[in-house]
């Protein structure tokens, strides 16, 4: 799940820089409205919803339309307020899980490529472990620790992801620290942290923030995985994987109830990659608008 | 008096290669000394070996003195101040030694900035200063500019400005003009030739090319396999080279010469 994309210096390019910057950043444009659509859904729950979370007053089952525009589950609680507050439980432990995994991984990837000899090994091998270890089994160590709250599924998936990308980082460091323009920096009498702060990682960025971009569709997907397992945020808040558990027994006489979180799901997914793989050339210093 | 003294300075990696074999050679201050040899020879470890820079898995042994400070075995907050201040280096290939995700002119005012304390527009106006003294043209324009923005030529001068904002008592050359067009060469030595006589600068100037050598520094010394084979007068190893590398390094800046005044007199 690490496509490591790593940047050359100085990208030589066929396609006319032009023409692919319009093509991605059509790509970037859809990522966003796709991916923008679910965070303002997210956002308007924050301050307004049809109905409370907990207002079973609705029929059971009921089909879309009347009072209820996506209809109502088996308990009769709206539809379309749970897909409300499912986006913002899914946004939430995608920004959730990103910041855990960029605020630790960014630091350990950074520590592990100034690591060397037994250390750097000791070091690559226990990142090597922690990704292998899976995430579920870490939710489930977790939440039996706390408990099954949004907070515990978040901790175990960022904690998961953080392991992927000290990975990268620090073989994105490693790289970047060969180059010249580094030892340049150095002869000219640059402390170690201003070249991190200054010329390191700015030079991964870029790859960097792709990734990141990716890990926050997984990250998603995951905790979809986790609260269909009832690992997620408890009721009554309804997570997208909660809502499709709870839709799978009547799909066939309602399926409303598990094709919406469902579509949404895929939806902020595709827009998250989409987002990614527009990023990856507009952040890319040779195609950048010449601003000289 | 003495700026760079290297005493029996021998680089060896773990895996018991040596690299650089028991070398000595000194520098006063504003003087010139020319490092030739092949390429593999030593030379770009020599002069990472005396800023305290060799790349991971390599070791130093022997004394390094730069401008008072021993080199070997300095603990890095102690290289730290020396780097730049008493010695600066500009690298063959200026793409790769220049950031290519930082605008030109803040990787020139970061160690002036260092050096000198200016801030904001007076830093600016230092900088467009610095390119000036390359002699770039339009220094605004170039100090906006990304690496990749500018020519191969402008980027060894950027280059040179910022070895020289740090205002050093050595400058180290290692193959400056290698990587440039033969058009620009002549003018990229004359620059540093210029600009060095007017900061009584100390060089150490590295090069493959003995004639390239020969119009920049008086003294040389001839390294091959990281042993010093020959030193002296660049003028007497020209006329009488001792040893056979060096004549056949005479040979062929001779051969490349007499290709060269083939063409311009066709
Ligand atoms: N980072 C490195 N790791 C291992 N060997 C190296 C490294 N850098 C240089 N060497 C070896 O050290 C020798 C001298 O290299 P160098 O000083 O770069 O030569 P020159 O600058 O004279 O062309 C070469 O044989 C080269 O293969
Ligand atoms: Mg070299």
């Amino acid at each position: 799940m690490t496509q490591v994309d790593v940047r050359t210096p100085v990208p030589a390019r066929k396609a006319s820089p032009d023409k692919r910057r319009s093509r991605r950043s059509a790509t970037l444009v859809v990522g966003c409205v796709l991916a923008g659509l679910i965070a303002l859904l997210a956002l308007v729950s924050l301050i307004w919803l049809p109905y409370a979370t907990d207002d079973t007053s609705g029929g059971r089952l009921a089909g879309p339309g009347g009072g209820h525009l996506l209809g109502t589950d088996k308990l009769g609680r709206d539809l379309f307020t749970q897909v409300m507050t499912g986006s913002r439980i899914a946004v939430e432990a995608g920004l959730g899980s990103v910041l855990i995994a960029a605020g630790l991984g960014i630091t350990l990837g950074v520590l592990a490529a100034f690591a060397q000899g037994w250390l750097d090994d000791t070091v690559s091998a226990f990142l090597d472990i922690l990704i292998a270890f899976p995430t579920l089994l870490l939710a489930m160590l977790i939440v039996a620790a706390r408990s099954a709250t949004l907070g515990s599924a978040v901790l175990a998936i960022g904690l998961a992801q953080s392991a992927v990308v000290a990975r990268l980082v620090r073989i994105l460091v490693k790289r970047v620290l060969a180059q010249d323009y580094i030892t340049a920096a150095r002869t000219s009498g640059t402390s170690w942290s201003r070249t991190v702060v200054a010329h390191v990682l700015p030079n991964i960025w870029p790859t960097l923030v792709v990734n990141l971009a990716l890990q926050f569709g997984l990250a998603v997907l995951a905790e979809a995985g986790l609260s269909y397992l009832g690992l997620g945020a408890p009721p009554p808040n309804a997570s997208w994987g909660r809502m499709l558990q709870e839709a799978q027994a009547t799909f066939t006489t309602a399926p409303v109830g598990a094709l919406a979180p469902g579509i949404l799901l895929v939806l902020l997914v595709i827009g998250v990659n989409l987002i990614a793989d527009g990023l990856r050339d507009t952040l890319d210093p040779a195609t950048r608008k010449r601003r000289a | 008096m003495t700026l760079l003294d290297v005493r029996g300075l021998t680089v060896r990696t773990t895996d018991g290669r040596t690299l650089v074999d028991d070398l000595s050679f000194s520098l006063a201050r504003g003087e010139r000394l020319g490092l030739i040899g092949e390429s593999g020879s030593g030379k770009s470890l020599t002069t990472l070996a005396v800023l305290g820079l060799l790349p991971d898995g390599m070791t130093a042994t022997g004394g390094i003195e730069l401008a008072g400070t021993q080199i070997v075995g300095a603990p890095e907050k102690r290289l730290t101040a020396v780097r730049g201040r008493d010695a600066a280096v500009v690298f063959q290939e200026p793409l790769t030694a220049l950031d290519p995700l930082m605008r030109v002119g803040r990787q020139i005012a970061e160690p002036l900035r260092r050096r000198t304390g200016l801030k904001g527009a007076e830093l600016a106006r230092a900088v467009a200063f610095a390119l000036e003294q390359v002699r770039l043209p339009d220094p605004e324009r170039i100090a906006r500019a990304f690496p990749h923005e500018i020519s191969g030529g402008q980027r060894q001068r950027v280059a040179l400005a910022m070895a020289l904002a740090c205002d050093p008592k050595l400058l180290i050359a290692d193959e400056p003009t290698t990587a440039l067009d033969v058009s620009v060469q002549a003018e990229m030595l004359e620059l540093i030739d210029t600009l060095v006589r007017e900061r009584e600068m100390a060089v150490l100037f590295v090069s493959h090319d003995l004639a390239v050598v020969a119009k920049v520094t008086d003294r040389a010394l001839v390294l091959k396999d990281g042993r010093a084979v020959e030193k002296g007068e660049v003028r007497s190893l020209v006329g009488a080279p001792r040893e056979d590398y060096t004549k056949a390094l005479v040979a062929s800046a001779r051969r490349l010469e007499s290709a060269l005044d083939l063409r311009s007199t066709r």
